[in-house]
């Protein structure tokens, strides 16, 4: 007996990727230092030919308590937010609390080519955005066979 | 998996944005992260008893760079909350600043929190 689906093959293998991507919504491999969903602050990373550029979704922290370094190609920001959540006190109810509250460190591994020395950053609408610049890249060169 | 933030054919995909909710005598406070989001990309709107809060994320990364980790994965936030009869949604209150929302509901004045007198015989 051989058994037709009605619902094409290619249909079948899109939901089984589905699946399996659902259940490893990271990269294949992901980085050392994690990256797991979840983590505060969000961080986005993007590039282009002449900078890295770093978004650090941080809403509701003073400027001056965020805290950015760069050292040997690593990037780590740290801060702390205060707790919006009211200490017991029998007057109010904590109907929901999803919000990250206390110190935070995020690290990220930045490429080789940096320029560690000319970084902007700047925190607006909550976001941090901070830009690295790449040194400038060595013209293609062609390489002569003797 | 798809890792380009800002691609057009994910514009439909929404964040759900981390809320607090604390309930005093006066009222309900709820704040919300909404970071990438300005004064102008947030609406807040209450339609019947449903208080919806939708809010616009821009980046200054410029047009061109590529994604290299991407954990804010779509262009807005939504969320959306049945409001109970006893608030009062003409008096609500919203401040704004760092990607934070404070939203001040207060509950109408009659449905303040009334001690109720327990008689045992």
């Amino acid at each position: 007996m051989i058994y037709r689906s009605f619902i094409p093959r290619e249909v079948i293998a899109q939901l089984d990727r589905l699946q399996r991507e659902l259940q490893h919504p990271a990269e294949r491999s992901p980085s050392i230092r994690g990256g797991a969903p979840g983590s505060f602050p969000a961080i986005n990373l993007s590039s282009s030919p002449t900078a890295i550029e770093i978004c650090v979704f941080a809403p509701g922290i003073a400027p001056e308590s965020l805290d950015v370094q760069i050292e040997r190609g690593v990037l780590t920001v740290s801060g702390e937010r205060a707790s919006a959540l009211p200490a017991s006190d029998a007057q109010s109810t904590v109907h929901i609390g999803e919000r990250f509250a206390g110190r935070f460190r995020r690290v990220v591994t930045l490429p080789d080519d940096i320029d560690g020395a000319a970084v902007a950053a700047r925190y607006r609408n909550g976001v941090l955005h901070v830009s690295v610049p790449r040194r400038a890249a060595e013209s293609p060169r062609k390489i002569e066979i003797n | 998996m798809n890792h380009d933030t800002m691609n057009p054919a994910r514009q439909d995909d929404t964040l759900l944005p981390a809320v607090d909710v604390i309930e005093d005598p006066q009222g309900i406070l709820l704040l919300a992260d909404l970071p990438g989001v300005s004064k102008e990309g947030l609406s807040i709107h209450v339609e019947g008893d449903v208080l919806s809060l939708a809010g616009t994320i821009v980046l200054p990364v410029p047009e061109g760079a590529s994604a290299i980790h991407t954990e804010v994965s779509a262009p807005r936030y939504h969320r959306a909350f049945t409001l109970s009869r006893e608030l009062d949604a003409e008096r609500i209150e919203a401040q704004f600043k760092h990607g934070e929302l404070r939203l001040r509901i207060p509950k109408k004045t009659h449905a303040q929190t009334r001690r109720v007198e327990i008689t045992i015989d």
